[in-house]
């Protein structure tokens, strides 16, 4: 049924750290090669070498301007911001779905499609706020982040790899992945420690993946903050040459 | 939001479909005089063959059709579904109506004339609240949209309805206006107040809390695109962030209530005042009204802006 | 539960093989899935030193790269035009004796008629050796427009540089600089570095005047002005000098700051190092009250003020001259912060910000270590200020300028291998400049005597004849590009065409695009490509070229070899070059095949390029490459790799040959080779090897591993001994114009100013010589370094002078001859402007069309004026050689469905007039349709290079 389960025993999502974001794209990339052959593929692209190629991607990275930028920077902030589904608890994707298709799992909170259910009918993609579902017009399925279910608990995978393909390939180590629901887990402590965001919360679909907002950024200020140096004011460069202030200091080798 | 051929077609011929069977289902239950079922037969096949080709239509938006009957499972959370079941509910009872009318069995006739008209609003309502309930696209989750549908509906059922009555010789009597004044004055009502609405609709959120940044910077920051995710469009960006040229809204929304309300309510005031006209000038009015639906889905559609385009800044 | 038949255990494919990613040169462990012989998924490996399981885009995507419907299939022997892509497929035998007639014909006449360059080659060590075999000068790799610049300018100030050869301390630091930076072939480590300094709270500050990835999540960015670096790190220089906040021990300690230079102006010795009869520089001690060699320990000299030596001649420390110099009021933030386009007090700021960091932080860390001195210290002093810089600094003409002042900049911080700041990697530093010279003479059996490309010491070490032309292709190694460190790719096929200073009958290029992106000038170099003489033949008689795609290049060859992808070959970049090292120890880049050439298409004939290379070089029984039979030596490239021994080894003597017998690391082992060739088991987890080849219990190499992270200031010394003779010194140089290369462990960084001197020196000896001997020599009255007036340091600041030229990168290009006059101002030639005729283009042609063919015309323009008779060309040159992206009728032929059809990424993607994603060439370039003769201010506005938020002011006085 896509009723939701009234609550999940874990609820398994994203923190994604937009401090250290740097807009790289390798976790959409990776999360496209891995999914293109995994329980949410293929993802087929379309028109690969024409004109316009269209394509299904899971995860996609937006870079934006924020103006005043947090922090003291006379900058505005450039802002790198992976997008993929947040696993909501309250997710009207599911629940608007007629064929039961969608479905959110009661054991993780992973929110799944089922490939061999859906009619593609893609009212769930426009129940998503967050622009995380893609259809597929050549598979005519909805297609969308599985979390990657098919590494988390593969038994084929070496504990090391058994993480979200997104999650692994971040260079700056910016994406973490656990449970959300367990107060005492690593990325709840992190979401915590670094008050971590949900996306528009006010729409009411209780995201579970959390963003973690910018540091403050330290530029010293939009005057420059120009005290000087000191200066050592026996030694006026006017007077002496001041590179004879070197002349007695006592240095050995 | 991109309007889906398949979708306008869906949602005005079965729009009307339905508005015939409920209409049909009125004069079964309360109309006393009611024609002959030589006459009542066509537009009940009339409605039915309606709603079929919509419902058929519907079928093409999706890209499995051919698994179509499992969307009739989940109507305990699913308009989309409740829609199905109630539409395929219908057909049985819309032809078990017509028999009894060809049987001419008497009070079963009225029952099932009543049954028939809450099937038909029944499955009018749900096919809005497809819309009204996607709390995504504030222009749809509105409590005018069923509304609208509704008024929609009706006033093309009751131009359908007398098309086929007059066709069958059925002479138009002064009855036939209230209820077409009562629909068009109804239908033009709802979408002026539905146009104020969506004018002064804002989409949910906040620049700032999309990006989760509520809280970091002052709530009136600027969020501006620097560089979208690719450099082509994508499906959200076709589907979701369809761009509609605002200043053409105007011209279409006249045309659209023109098209829609006045041309068919003038085609049938003309059927009534000239009844040696009453046939082509009723089959005008109907098309004219289901060119007029067309153009209003497609806006109701064109002018609808998905809370997702908050991502595509640029782009919406 | 109706989904209970979610598998969430499926095979992710049923092998996965461990190798190392090709996609850039940052060599990250990937471990590649296969299934059913196709790639099913990369991924990083979280085994690997370099990338600890991390992996950017593209090397997830190598998988598209590795199913490239561009891939080539089979050798290709043009039969149409040259450029027009019309190829015949061969047979590789037909492919290879048609090379082997070519390469053999040359070698009989003259090897130096055969140029062999290399692009984003990572078997440099094969690809050089090979050409030393050869006996071609000719020879260069991935140089020009990288950062080779940059590299040579820190290998002749510290023996290594940013890029490959070291690393902020990401561990430590806490403030960094980016200079310049977007990606970089560091990217993996980067990423990871940033990620680390971000969560330690330090301080990121990106200088970049586009604000890139790093520079989002910097904490500032400062939008500097494009190429006036070094001038910011001038000002900063400035600044601390001014507030004295600079590390004075560490100069004494590890640089040359206390060594004294001759103040006797006028004379022949002015600037010159104060040496004693042995030739040891000598220094002043403020104890002894005398002058004694500055390389002794036990010493106390003074860094500042005159003295009078023994013999009467009067000298300075070398630091006075820096800091006279850089406390001028020209380096002030005042006086630069426009140029810069950087406001005074933000760089006050900076300078304040980066000597708290340094200097307030008090960083200790508790390891006992001894230095290059022999001395010991019982703890490390950090100086956590960390620079990295790339391609933004380097892509400018100033680059090896620039890259001295950071450098300079980072050494009176003391913040070169101290704990928290920039840290060398293995075999990095290597003696200054790095031992290896050119190879120049040509031994009996037709080999060169060393490899092509080396460091230039002194004149002695230039690649020109008596009139003191350049003898190599690429003018490298000549008085116009004297320490061209790498060879100059971008000249290569202009002077090819030109038959500048010669003919060159053969060109062979290894996976280097060069019709687009090496040669800073597209349109004229597929022009001279495919530019014929009076006779009607082709300028560049022939040429080999080997892609594994269909690029733009392969068009313009006329045998194409097909190379194997990364994914299908054996590689190794090895230590004797670009190691992947990082700064905890020494380590390696090895592939091996992990896919079968003909899995997906078994009619696809490729053979990786260096195999071939190696079995041409037998067919052409070039003296490595054979025995002394005949017979070939090696099977293939992995028989080489394993096998391969660069130098018969020399017993060495003394402490050394013991230390190399114990470590039994003095040349590449076989055993040793052997060994690093089987990276599968190295990598494999829980493979033999374990994690061998890296980080610690690295047992071949013993004296480079500590146990702490920080191990390397106590193993300079052996370790440069090590490397430095890994490096070949020639033997047997004639002419020595100085003693030869040192025959000591030469010492790291104990040479800051050194290597400038001693061009001063060279140089002014050279000038010398020429006024009495060789009147001819033209470069040199111009050389600035000839001047006689120079100090020590002069070099040094030119080196580390913002561009005397302007850059005009981000203004709409001007008319050619505004630059020329504009040059012709700033004194820089010896012939009047009008000289510079071009060499018979017309005017259409040679209009410089954006800021890349600026940068090209004025290097071209200052070729052309050294040599005023060259060769015209043809008139009837397609204004416009076919565009292969645009064109999806491209014969090449392949038997592939269209949309396969080799090299056309994508065909589909024609040149639509009027669709708005269509950019024509004339969109583009307004000069590619016509000189745009408007005035400046009328000529449609080109897109700015800069964001318009940067603090970018236009270029003054122009
Ligand atoms: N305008 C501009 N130009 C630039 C630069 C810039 O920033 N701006 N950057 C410069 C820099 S830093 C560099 S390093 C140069 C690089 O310039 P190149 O050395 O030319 O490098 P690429 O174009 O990346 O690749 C060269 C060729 O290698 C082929 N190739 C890829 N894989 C293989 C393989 O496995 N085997 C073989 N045989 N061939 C293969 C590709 O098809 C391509 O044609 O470009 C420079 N050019
Ligand atoms: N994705 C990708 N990665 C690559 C490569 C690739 O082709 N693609 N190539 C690899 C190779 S061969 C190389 S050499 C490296 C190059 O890697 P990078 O060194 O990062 O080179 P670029 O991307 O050219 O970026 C140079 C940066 O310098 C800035 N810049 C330009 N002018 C100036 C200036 O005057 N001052 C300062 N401070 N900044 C300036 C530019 O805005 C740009 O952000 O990347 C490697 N990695
Ligand atoms: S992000 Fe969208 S697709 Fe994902 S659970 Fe929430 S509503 Fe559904
Ligand atoms: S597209 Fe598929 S998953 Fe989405 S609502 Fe329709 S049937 Fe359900
Ligand atoms: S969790 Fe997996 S499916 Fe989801 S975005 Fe990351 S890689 Fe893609
Ligand atoms: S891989 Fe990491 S740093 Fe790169 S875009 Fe994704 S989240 Fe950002
Ligand atoms: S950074 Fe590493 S993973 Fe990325 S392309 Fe370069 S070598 Fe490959
Ligand atoms: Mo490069």
């Amino acid at each position: 049924m896509t009723d939701l389960p009234a609550t999940t025993r874990r609820k398994l999502g994203l923190v994604i750290d937009l401090d250290t974001c740097v807009g790289c794209h390798a976790c959409a990339v990776s999360c496209k090669e891995w999914n293109d052959g995994g329980f949410a593929g293929p993802l087929v692209d379309e028109d690969v070498h024409g004109v316009e190629p269209l394509g299904v991607w899971l995860n996609r990275v937006h870079s934006y301007e924020v103006s005043p930028a947090p922090g003291d920077s006379p900058t505005p902030l450039t802002l790198h911001f992976p997008r993929s589904c947040l696993h909501c608890d309250n997710a009207a994707c599911v629940t608007v779905c007629p064929t039961g298709a969608s479905y959110k799992r009661a054991e993780d909170g992973i929110v799944l499609v089922d490939a061999d259910k859906c009619i593609g009918c893609q009212l769930c993609s426009w129940a998503c706020p967050y622009g995380a579902r893609e259809y597929s017009t050549v598979d005519g399925v909805m297609k969308k982040c599985t979390l990657c279910v098919d590494r988390i608990y593969n038994e084929q995978l070496e504990e090391v790899d058994r993480q979200p393909a997104c999650v692994q390939a971040c260079p700056t180590r910016a994406r973490h992945f656990g449970d959300l629901g367990d107060p005492d887990s690593a990325v709840s402590q992190l979401v915590a420690r670094r008050g971590g965001q949900a996306l528009m919360p006010e729409l009411g679909y209780a995201p579970v993946n959390r963003y973690l907002p910018p540091r403050p950024r330290r530029g010293g200020g939009a005057s420059g903050g120009a005290a000087q140096p000191e200066r050592e004011a026996s030694l006026d460069a006017g007077q002496l040459p001041p590179v004879l202030r070197w002349l007695d200091r006592v240095l050995s080798r | 939001m991109k309007p889906a051929l398949s979708i306008l077609f869906f949602t005005t011929l079965s729009g009307s479909g339905l508005g015939l069977l409920a209409w049909l289902g009125f004069v079964l239950a309360f109309i006393d005089t009611a024609p002959g079922a030589a006459v009542l037969l066509p537009a009940f096949a009339t409605g039915l063959v309606l709603t079929a080709a919509g419902l058929l239509c519907s079928l093409g938006h999706l890209g499995q059709p051919q698994r179509a009957w499992r969307a009739l499972s989940q109507w305990r959370s699913s308009w989309l579904s409740r829609e199905g079941v109630l539409a395929l509910l219908l057909f049985p009872v819309a032809l078990l109506a017509a028999w009894l009318v060809w049987r001419d069995a008497g009070v079963w006739v009225s029952v099932l004339g009543v049954v028939l008209i809450v099937l038909a609003v029944a499955t009018l309502f749900a096919t809005a609240m497809i819309y009204a309930s996607l709390r995504t696209i504030p222009a749809w989750a509105n409590p005018l949209v069923p509304a609208a549908f509704m008024a929609f509906a009706l006033l093309g059922g009751w131009l359908w309805l007398w098309g086929v009555l007059v066709a069958g010789g059925v002479p138009m009597g002064s009855g036939a206006l209230a209820p077409l004044l009562l629909a068009a004055v109804a239908l033009g009502v709802v979408k002026l107040a539905y146009w104020r609405r969506i004018a002064a609709m804002p989409l949910p959120g906040s620049a700032t809390s999309a990006v989760g940044l509520q809280g970091q910077v002052p709530a009136d920051a600027r969020v501006t695109g620097l560089e979208a995710p690719h450099s082509e469009a994508n499906y959200i960006t076709r589907e979701m962030v369809f761009v509609f040229a605002r200043k053409h809204a105007g011209v279409m929304r006249l045309a659209a209530l023109v098209l829609g309300v006045a041309l068919p309510a003038g085609g049938f005031a003309l059927a009534w005042a000239l009844p040696g006209l009453a046939f082509p000038a009723l089959a005008l009015a109907v098309l004219c009204f289901q060119g007029g639906a067309l153009l209003e889905r497609w806006l109701f559609f064109a002018e609808a802006r998905h809370v997702v385009s908050r991502y595509y800044p640029t782009a919406g | 539960m109706p989904h209970d038949h979610l598998d969430t255990s499926p095979s992710p494919g049923d092998r996965v093989e461990t190798t190392t990613c090709y996609m850039c040169a940052c060599r990250c462990g990937i471990k590649v899935w296969l299934r059913d012989g196709r790639l099913r998924y990369i991924q990083g490996n979280p085994d690997h030193p370099v990338n600890r399981g991390v992996l950017c885009a593209k090397g997830s995507a190598g998988i598209m790269q590795h199913y490239s419907p561009a891939r080539l299939s089979k050798p290709l022997l043009r039969v149409g035009e040259r450029g027009s892509g019309e190829f015949r497929e061969i047979e590789w035998d037909e492919a290879l004796a048609l090379a082997t007639k070519w390469l053999g014909d040359v070698r009989e006449r003259d090897p130096n008629e055969l140029a062999f360059f290399t692009g984003r080659d990572q078997s440099q060590a094969l690809t050089g050796w090979w050409a030393q075999q050869f006996g071609t000068v000719n020879y260069a790799a991935h140089g020009g427009f990288c950062s080779v610049n940059m590299a040579a300018g820190g290998l002749y100030t510290l023996g290594g540089s940013f890029w490959e050869f070291g690393e902020p301390d990401w561990d430590h630091s806490r403030y960094l600089v980016l200079w310049g930076v977007a990606e970089d072939h560091d990217s993996n480590p980067i990423k990871l570095g940033l990620g680390k300094l971000k969560g330690r709270g330090a301080k990121v500050v990106a200088i970049n005047p586009v604000r890139s990835g790093y520079g989002a999540i910097a904490d500032e960015w400062i939008g500097i002005r494009p190429g006036s670096d070094g001038l910011l790190a001038f000002a900063l220089i400035h600044e601390l000098l001014h507030a004295d906040r600079i590390d004075l021990d560490y100069l004494v300690r590890f640089t040359n700051a206390h060594w004294l230079v001759l103040r006797n102006p006028g004379g022949a010795d002015d600037g010159l190092f104060a040496r004693d009869e042995q030739g040891r520089a000598l220094c002043w001690d403020r104890e002894r009250a005398t002058a004694l060699p500055a390389e002794g320990t036990g010493l106390s000299p003074t860094v500042v003020g005159e003295v009078t030596l023994p013999d009467g001649r009067r000298a300075v420390p070398a630091f006075q001259l820096v800091a006279e110099r850089y406390l001028d009021p020209r380096y002030s933030p005042d006086a630069v912060a426009k140029r810069c386009g950087v406001d005074a007090d933000t760089i006050r700021r900076l300078a304040r910000e980066i000597a708290a960091a340094a200097f307030d932080s008090d960083l200790r860390l508790p390891i006992a270590w001894t230095d290059a001195h022999g001395q010991r210290h019982e703890e490390m002093i950090g100086r956590p200020v960390s620079f990295h810089a790339m391609r933004g600094i380097s892509a400018h003409s100033n680059g090896f300028h620039t890259c001295r002042a950071l450098h300079l900049l980072q050494l009176l911080l003391g913040a070169v291998d101290a704990p928290g700041s920039f840290r060398f990697q293995p075999p990095f530093p290597r003696p200054v400049p790095p031992a290896n010279r050119p190879g120049r003479t040509r031994r009996e059996d037709g080999t060169l005597d060393a490899a092509p490309l080396g460091f230039v010491h002194g004149p002695e070490d230039l690649l020109v004849d008596a009139d003191g032309q350049p003898q190599r292709i690429d003018h490298a190694y000549s008085w116009a590009y004297p320490l061209a460190a790498h060879g100059m790719m971008h000249t290569l096929i202009r002077n090819a065409w030109a038959g500048d200073p010669y003919k060159i009958d053969t060109v062979l290029m290894f996976m280097a695009n060069m019709s687009w992106n090496s040669a800073m000038n597209t349109r004229q170099t597929m022009q001279w490509l495919t530019d014929r003489d009076e006779a009607g033949e082709y300028r560049i008689p022939h040429i080999i070229y080997s892609d594994a795609y269909a690029s733009e290049m392969v068009a313009y060859a006329d045998l194409v070899l097909p190379d194997t992808t990364y994914l299908e070959r054996h590689d190794c970049i090895s230590l004797l070059d670009r190691p992947i090292s990082d700064a905890d120890g020494a380590a390696d880049g090895i592939r091996h095949p992990v896919l079968d050439t003909r899995a997906d298409d078994p009619e696809r004939d490729v053979r990786p390029f260096q195999s071939v290379l190696i079995e041409l070089g037998a067919r052409l029984g070039l003296p490595g490459l054979v025995n002394a039979d005949g017979s070939p030596r090696y099977a293939d490239f992995a028989d080489y790799i394993q096998r391969h021994e660069r130098a018969p080894r020399r017993r060495p003597a003394g402490r050394l040959a013991r230390q190399r017998q114990r470590t039994r690391q003095g040349r590449a082992q076989p055993g040793a080779a052997g060994a690093l060739h089987r990276q599968r088991q190295f990598l494999a987890p829980g493979g033999p090897g374990g994690r061998a080849l890296f980080q610690d219990g690295q047992p071949q190499l013993p004296g480079l591993v500590g146990r702490h992270g920080l191990h390397r200031q106590g193993r300079t010394d052996r370790a440069a001994a090590l490397f430095g003779d890994l490096a070949e010194v020639p033997a047997g140089r004639t002419g020595a114009w100085r003693a030869p290369a040192p025959r000591r462990a030469p010492r790291a960084r104990g040479h800051l100013l050194r290597s400038a001197a001693d061009l001063v020196r060279t140089l002014r000896g050279r000038a010398i010589g020429r006024q009495r001997r060789q009147p001819s020599v033209p470069a040199v009255g111009g050389h600035p370094a000839a001047d006689v007036h120079v100090p020590l340091l002069g070099l040094a600041e030119r080196l580390a002078a913002a561009d005397r030229h302007e850059e005009h990168a981000v203004r709409a290009p001007r008319h050619r001859c505004a630059v020329r006059r504009g040059r012709w101002r700033h004194g820089r030639h010896p012939q009047p402007p009008g000289h510079d005729d071009g060499a018979g283009e017309d005017q259409r042609q040679r209009a410089p069309g954006h800021g890349v063919d600026l940068e090209r015309d004025r290097q071209a323009s200052r070729r052309v004026a050294a040599r005023p008779r060259r060769p015209r060309g043809s008139r009837g040159l397609p204004a416009q050689p076919p565009d292969l992206r645009r064109d999806a009728g491209w014969p090449l032929r392949q038997r592939r469905p269209r949309d396969r059809a080799g090299g056309v990424v994508r065909p589909a993607h024609r040149a639509v007039a009027g669709h708005p994603r269509c950019r024509t060439l004339s969109d583009v370039c307004p000069a590619a349709g016509g000189p745009d003769r408007r005035p400046v201010g009328q000529r449609p506005d080109r897109r700015p290079m800069t964001s318009a938020r940067t603090h970018w002011t236009p270029p003054d006085g122009l």
